[in-house]
Formats: C-alpha cells, structure tokens, sequence
C-alpha cells in the first residue's frame, strides 16, 4: 500500500501545527506592549524583578531537564513492535531514585525559601526606603470607581493623576471608602490593597522621571476597568511648580464635593487646591464605634491614626510583630 | 392588577438585553423539546425509575458527568463571550455590568458545577468497583447528593434568566457582595445555589470515606488499594474538613444580607476580612480537592497504557496525603497584598512552596512508571501525556506566585490568571477528560472512536496554550483581571487577541468531544466494549461491561494493587480460583424521597433568594417532611434470587 506518503503526511501535520502554535505565541509577545513588571524604575520593583529572575532560574533548574526527560522516556518506551528498549513490567521500586527526587525538590525549595524570606522581610511594604532624602507623603483612597490622592504637605488633591517627585521616597498611607481595591503602579513596584476601615503604608521611589501608569488591581463593581491613572515622576522643581499650579488655577475640594465623589461614578482627572483637613482620617474611622477600629492592630499596616500623628516607624514595626 | 403584574414581572425576569432573550427562547424551546420527545416516547415512566428514582451508584455517576458536560457548556460559552468582549480594545459586545456576571457565572461554575460533579461522577462510577463492593456505603445519601448537587446547579443558573446573575466575583468578596453594594437577588442565587450543592458535596465526602474505610474487598489492605481510590480517600479528608467552612461562611454572609447582621459588613463592627479568610480556607483545599482524584486518574492510566506497576506506589500514597495536609495551611497566599505582614507572608510563602515537592515527587513516579514500560498511545494516555508537561510549567508558575514579595507584582494580574487555568485545565479537566475516556467503556459498555477523540485532542490542546501562553505575558505587562474592556494605548491587544483564538480552538476541541460521543451513540451496537478494553490491571476490568447493577456476581479478593493484572497472569499459567457458589445478593431500594426533599430545597432556597419567606418555611416544611418520611420506611432493600444473577452473567458473559 502507499504507505510511505500517509506517513509523511503524518510527520508533516504535527510539525506545521506546532510551527504555527508557537508563532501564534510568540508573535504577539514580541510586538506591541511593555513589559511593565520586568522593566522597572524604582528599587522596589527592581528587587520584585530580581526575586522573579532568581525564582524563574531556580525552578528552571529543575523543570527543563524533567521536560526533556519526559520527552525521550516516552519517546523511547513507545509501543512499537520493533522497539528494543528495555521491558520490565514489574520494576516497580527503588529506593535510591525516589531518595534522589525526593532530595532534589526539597534542595531547591529549600533554596528558594532562604531567598523569599530575605526579600519578605526586605520588601515590607511599610519599611521605609533608604535614601538621605525625607520621603514625601501621598494619601490614597479607592473610591467606587476613582482613585483620590490628597498631598497633606502640599495641601492639594487630585483624581485620577499622581504626581510624585523622582529620586525620593513616597510614602503612600491608603484606605478606601468603597468596596476593598489594590493600588498598583507596575514600574515602581507592587501593589497592595487599600481597604475601609483601615490605613496600610506602601513605600515606592522612582528612580527617574518619566511617565508611569497605575491602576486598580482589584474587582470593585461595574466600572471597575476605569480604574487607571497616570504617574508623573518629575523633578523636584517641576513637582514643587505644578504643586504651586494646582494651589492656584483649581477649586478647593470640600466635604460637600468630596461626597459627590465617592459616590459610584466614573471621573476624570481632577485637581484641588485643598481638601478638609482630617479628610483621610475620616475616611479611615468612618465605621469606627467608640474609638474602636475593625483593624486597630493589624500587622503590616499603619496605626489607625497613622494619618493624624505622624506615625513613625517604630509603630509599624510593633504592629507588625 | 395588570400594571402591578407588569411591575413585578419586569424586575422578577431578566430583561433589555438580546443575549438573554436568545436565551429564554432556546431554554424555552429545550424544555419543550425534552417534554415531548419523552412523551413521544413513552419514556416518562423509564425516566422516573432508571434514573430519577435510583440509587445504584454506577448510575448516579453518569448522571453527574451528564450534569457537568452541560455545566462545561455554559462555562464555556460564558469563557468564550469574555474572550470576545476582550479580542480587541474598547468592545462593546458586553456591557461591564454584563461582564461582570459572566466572569462571575464563569468561575463559580467551573468550579463548584463542572469540576466537583465531574468528580464526583468518577468517584460515583469507579470506586466501588475498584474495590470490589456492590455500592457505596449509604446508597440513598448518595442519591440524594446528586439531587442536591442538581438541584442546587440550576438554582444557580435560574439567575441567568430571573432575578439577575451574580456579579461580584466567583468568591464574592464583601462588602462588595454585601447588601450595601450588591443589592439585587444575584448574590442570594450565588449562596444559596452554592449552598444546597454544597451540603451534597459535604455528604459524598463522608459517604466515599466510609465507603473506601469499610467496604473494600477481602484481602485488600490499605497499602494493597489502588492509586485512584487513594486520591479519591485523599480528597475525601479535605472535603470533610473544608466544606464545612464553605457553608458557614455562606451562612453567615446570609445572615448579613437576610437579616442585617454584621459579620463582614464595613459598619458597625463587621470584618470583610474575615469573610476573605473563611473563604480561602474552603477555596484553597478546595483546588486540591478536584486535583487529587486527576492525581489518581493519571496513575491509573499510566500504569495501565505503559504496561507496568505504577512506580514508587508508598511515595505516591504518601505524597497525596502530604498534600492534603498541606492544602490547609496555604490559604493566606491568596492575599500577601493585604498588610498580613512579613511573618505571616513568610510562613504562607514556604508552606506553599512545599507543596512543590510532592508534586514534583509524583511527577518523577509517573515518569518512571513509563520508564521500561511500552507506552500506547491511546486517547486516555495521549491527555495523561499531556497533563506531565502542562502541569510542570503550571506547576512552576505556581512557586513563583508562591514567592511572596514577587507575589506582589503577580497579584490579581492575567500572570495569575495563565497559572490557575493551566493547573485546572492541564491537571483538572485533562485529569477528567482522560479518567471519562478510560471508563467510558465501562459505563456504557461500548468504546469511543479514536479519531475523534484524536482531533479533540489536539484542538484542545494548541487552543489551551494559544489561549493561555499570552495571558502571562500580558500579566507582565500589567492587565489586571476582571478588566471589562482596555485601551489602545496599553499594548495589550495581540495577546488578547490570539488569546481570543485559543479559546476558541478549545471550543472546537469541545464540539469534536460532542461529535465524537454523538457518533459513538449511533453506532455503539458495532463498537461493543469487552469487560477488559484496554487490558486494565485493577477490578473494574473484572466485571462486564456495562458493570451489572449487582457488579460482583461473586465477592471479590483484593490481595494485590494490580488484582486483576495479576489474576490474568495466573491465569495464563493455568491457575483459576476455585468456583464458588452464587449467593443471594442484598441490594437497596429505589427510592423518590431524594429527588422530591431536593425539589423541596430547591423550593426553600428560591423563597430565600427573594426573601419570599412563605415559600421558604413551605420548602424547609418539606423538607423535614421527606426527612420523616425517610425515616419511617421499613421497606428499603431486596435480594437478587441467585437465578436472576446466573441468568444476568450468562447473558452478559455471553455477549462478550
């Protein structure tokens, strides 16, 4: 029979399938976008960037040579008739090989954990950044579907858009006044939720000025996708003129406007010439009955009053053990 | 009174959107159709007493693969209508409130409604058998399950059309599930659909405990059963701690909308991080709850289509049981990004890396179970072989979530996303796929055509890495999940496009699996499956297929894992067992009582759903009337006379 065409056919399918599968994969990984996590530009995101090279590298070590072993044993133990490998139906047990790949594994996530608990400890979002530089301090909150950041040094707010200067640590204190949210600016490094009822403390840097985009990592409803903002990092003169721009051609955000806001909506970008004072406390005690928070010690985060006392760090870290 | 009518009827059914009008008609034209091809047929009685009324586990079985193929349906479409909405930027085919509910739907599902009845549906079918009894230990509990689990189901999915979906996620976190922001009946179908299914699944977590503790074969130890009962004993454990919390946590988020309690409200002391921590000591296990028993599909398979012992049984045992341990101390990774601080971050890190390694264990037997074996290539095998490769990367973007710092930047992006479909779907739903073809024979007692399943196979397989190999790398590029709709501007759209094809391509694969069991119905009177198909090694090969309802004409000895393989060699040699004299076989009763307390559930939980409390006390009312009258009945079981089972085997044996 023509058995030599079909057979050809056979080996031709599987290889122009496998071609066109991976051009389908790899096409579009190549063009368009920016891979924002692996292209960071702050020391917050440059660590989280080298811990997944780190931890990439390390389970690699493993996983590629028991995917190429995987390939050959089945390849080799194929059912064919005139297949000459060995045959033992009954070799069931060895002590030495399952000793070697019980050892191994554990080596590795040994390894690994060494590695995750340094940087754990490391990358505590509340551990202030070294820099000789005082940090500047960004006050957050998610609203149902905004982002709000009030400048309690400068004495400005604005929706939507955060200007921060570069080379100085920002200290972000975050709440919500809305279903829970995550506060994520990729480049400068990862995120971490803002929640009612408590205030949580996230320190990033950007190392250089430039344009870098946030967003809302977690669902909060309908018009959840809207979520997004933009991240201006600037010089410090630049920071200090757009902040004296802001204090003169806005309006100022009263508790009357501030409640229009955080009703559910969508906004654009906004800018205030002031806010309340104590709005962030405010919003952080809302629910509070009798002085006594949902959260008034929960680790990692800051103190509830972290916002009216300048908290310090030594009260982070007790709340943090 | 018309006006008042039109009111209610306006808010009571879901309307203003197409989708869902093409939605009431095609359930409306099924109805119908189902309604009268079965009095067409004359098939209401057959119905009623095969099927609705059985407690023959084998059957109970099939019905719940039944069930979660049409679960996996709807899933799927709801996964295909996000991928649409999703192909390019700035769609307009889902409004984001639509979307919402369709990831929602998607998840849960997936989940609760395809994954855990797929399950349980093998556990159903193979179990007793494997082990060499004639049921599972409480055979009317067993019914009842899947009518709960049924029941509850299409409570769930009811809110397609009445009421409104649920849209606050698959684990719907508070407050946004709560009232206060969620104020439709959506999340009340979510619970209490959840709820009803669940108590079901809580009751087949005992009963294939006691049924694998008590009522295993003369002879077989514990170290003597065969991997896939181990998984399934494994799992069991985990459903036993782990679904209790499932419903208390449900209950409580209940009491919060029903009855204005404050459990995870924002106000007046409520602690929506508590709900979070609930749910993930459920939700985490729950993950290891539907891999293990794939675990034990692929063990099975292995051994089976390489020709050889499994290798290294003692590890796999104790890996699985490592694993089940394991799973309830790993929840909190679910949330590094919610201020737990770095010593609970570092203690949820390494417990979940941990897991790695008796997976990675696993992984090295299988291999070695092939190694010096002669692998066929049959379809069983060709989805075990594709689990291996799938699950090790799967596996290892798992670890790197794992890594709690780095988590940070993974955290709810589309990274997150590629990883959890690549361990559900390479190890859940290739795991299932490859345990449904490897017993079909068994359950319906004629084979599959390969070359369908073949084509099945690959379109699944190129559509799941098109689809999921993007989403990686747009997780790196910063795409959040649950995003209704992205920019121009992001750079995103090529992956989600090809991602878009891939899914696709999977729903091809999907129709390739429906022709291919439409084609095996049509000719499965020349397809006829021999008891042993694919020359198995345990004792479900032993039997006929399909298994009678009595399955062991004669109680089996179960001395040794591969019993039956072993059986054959000794046969071979000339060695038969001694004969041994038929006895009467004591089997239980039929009974309606499952199917209408389940209606009666589903009653109660529909009056609670629209906080209708007349109907709720009504359902509950009958309820515990069922309850009674379960208990008052005497007349529960029967004997199979000895001629009946000599003249079943003849004809059974015969036609072989």
């Amino acid at each position: 029979m023509n058995k030599k065409p079909r057979s050809l056919i056979r080996i031709i399918i599987p290889v122009v399938l496998t071609l066109v599968t991976i051009a389908l994969i790899v096409w579009p990984m190549l063009a368009g976008g920016q891979y924002v996590v692996l292209d960071p530009k702050g020391p917050i995101g440059s660590s989280q960037r080298d811990l997944i090279v780190i931890s990439t590298i390390l389970c690699a070590v493993v996983i590629v040579p028991v995917l190429i072993l995987s390939a050959v044993i089945v390849w080799r133990y194929r059912d064919k008739p005139d297949n000459k490998a060995a045959y033992e139906p009954n070799w069931a047990h060895s002590t030495k090989a399952e000793a070697i790949w019980w050892t191994v594994p554990i080596i590795i996530i040994g390894l690994l954990a060494i590695v995750t608990i340094r940087y754990t400890y490391d990358l505590e979002p509340s551990k202030p950044l070294a820099s000789e530089k005082a940090p500047v301090t960004i006050q957050v909150s998610s609203l149902d579907w905004k982002w709000l950041f009030m400048y309690p040094e400068q004495g400005i707010a604005t929706v939507n858009t955060l200007n921060i200067p570069a080379d100085r640590p920002v200290k972000f204190e975050l709440t919500a006044d809305s279903p829970m949210n995550s506060f994520w600016i990729p480049q400068l490094g990862g995120q971490i939720y803002t929640m009612s009822g408590m205030a949580m403390t996230l320190y990033l840097q950007a190392d250089h000025e430039g344009q870098y985009w946030g967003s809302g990592a977690n669902f909060t409803g309908e018009h959840f996708a809207q979520m997004r903002f933009d991240v201006n990092a600037t010089s410090e003169e630049d920071f200090d003129k757009w902040v004296n721009d802001v204090k003169q051609q806005s309006q100022p955000l009263t508790q009357e406007t501030y409640n229009t806001l955080a009703e559910p909506g969508t906004s654009n970008v906004a800018y205030y010439s002031s806010f309340p004072e104590g709005l962030f406390q405010d919003i952080v005690t809302k629910y509070v009955i009798d002085g006594q928070g949902a959260h008034s010690k929960h680790g990692g985060s800051a103190d509830e009053a972290s916002g009216a006392k300048e908290s310090t760090t030594q009260d982070v870290d007790k709340s943090a053990n | 009174m018309l006006e008042r009518l039109k009111e209610f009827a306006s808010e009571f059914f879901v309307t203003g959107d197409p989708l869902i009008y093409g939605a009431d008609v095609a359930i409306g034209i099924t109805m119908i159709t189902i309604v009268a091809v079965l009095t067409y047929f004359k098939k209401w009685g057959w119905l009623w007493r095969n099927w609705l009324t059985t407690v023959d586990h084998k059957k109970i079985g099939i019905m719940y693969i039944i069930a979660s193929i049409i679960m996996l349906f709807r899933g799927g479409v709801d996964a295909l209508m996000m991928r649409l909405q999703l192909a390019m930027p700035n769609m307009d085919f889902l409004h984001p409130e639509h979307y919402n509910q369709v990831f929602t739907t998607h998840g849960t599902i997936m989940i609760l409604f395809m994954a855990m009845p797929f399950m349980f549906g093998l556990f159903n079918v193979i179990v007793p058998l494997q082990i060499g009894a004639r049921d599972v230990a409480f055979p009317f509990l067993n019914a009842l399950s899947f009518w709960l689990f049924f029941l509850g189901a299409m409570l769930f999915n009811l809110s397609f059309v009445i009421g409104g979906s649920p849209d606050a996620g698959w684990l719907s976190y508070p407050p946004l599930s709560e009232l206060s922001h969620s104020p439709g009946v959506g999340q009340n179908f979510y619970i209490w659909g959840i709820q009803i299914s669940g108590i079901g699944s809580l009751a087949t977590g005992i009963n294939f405990l006691v049924t694998i503790i008590k009522m295993r074969a003369p002879g077989m130890k514990w170290m003597k059963m065969p991997m896939f009962t181990w998984s399934v004993f494994s799992t069991c454990i985990i459903i036993l701690f782990a679904f209790p919390i499932l419903t208390v946590t449900l209950a409580l988020l209940f009491l919060d909308r029903f009855a204005g309690a404050h459990f995870f409200t924002l106000d007046l002391g409520g602690n929506p991080m508590m709900y979070i921590n609930l749910i993930w000591m459920w939700g985490h296990p729950e993950v290891y709850i539907v891999v293990l028993p794939a675990f034990g599909v692929f063990s099975e398979i292995v051994s089976t289509f390489s020709r050889k012992k499994l290798f290294g049984y003692k590890s796999m045992v104790f890996a699985m049981l490592i694993i089940s341990f394991l799973s309830f101390f790993t929840w909190a990774h679910h949330f590094f990004t919610m201020g737990s601080g770095a010593d609970v971050n570092a203690f949820f890190a390494i417990t979940t890396m941990l897991i790695a390694i008796p997976t990675g264990v696993k992984i090295f037997n299988w291999l070695f179970t092939m190694y010096r074996g002669r692998i066929r290539m049959a379809t069983p095998m060709m989805w075990t072989l594709a689990f291996i490769p799938c699950f090790i990367v799967g596996g290892m973007t798992g670890v790197m979530l794992s890594v709690a710092p780095a988590d940070f930047q993974f955290h709810n992006s589309y990274f997150l996303i590629a990883h959890f479909h690549q361990v559900l779907i390479g190890g859940v739903v290739f795991g299932y796929f490859a345990g449904l073809y490897y017993w079909w024979p068994k359950m319906f007692g004629f084979q599959l055509e390969e070359k369908l399943g073949k084509w099945a196979f690959w379109t699944w397989n190129i559509g799941f890495y098109v689809c999921f190999m993007p989403q990686y790398a747009v997780g790196l590029m910063g795409m959040t999940r649950r995003l209704s709709t992205y920019g121009w501007d992001t750079g995103w759209w090529e992956l989600n496009f090809v991602s878009t094809i891939g899914a696709f391509l999977m729903g091809v694969g999907f129709l390739f699996q429906v022709a291919q069991i439409a084609d095996g119905i049509r000719k499965y009177k020349s397809l006829k499956a021999s008891a042993d198909p694919w020359d198995g090694r345990t004792l479900e090969w032993s039997i006929p297929s399909p298994a009678p309802e009595y399955n062991f004409a004669i109680t089996p000895r179960g001395d040794d894992v591969d019993e039956w393989w072993e059986e054959k060699e000794r046969r071979a040699k000339g060695i038969y067992p001694p004969e041994q004299p038929l006895e009467p076989i004591h089997m239980p009763k039929n009974s309606a009582i499952p199917f209408v307390m389940s209606i009666f559930w589903f009653i109660a939980g529909f009056g609670f759903v629209f906080g209708w409390l007349w109907m709720a006390i009504l359902g509950l009312a009958g309820v515990g009337i069922c309850m009674i009258a379960r208990s008052f009945s005497y007349d529960t079981d029967y004997y199979i006379p000895v001629d009946e089972i000599k003249r079943t085997e003849a004809s059974l044996r015969g036609s072989v």
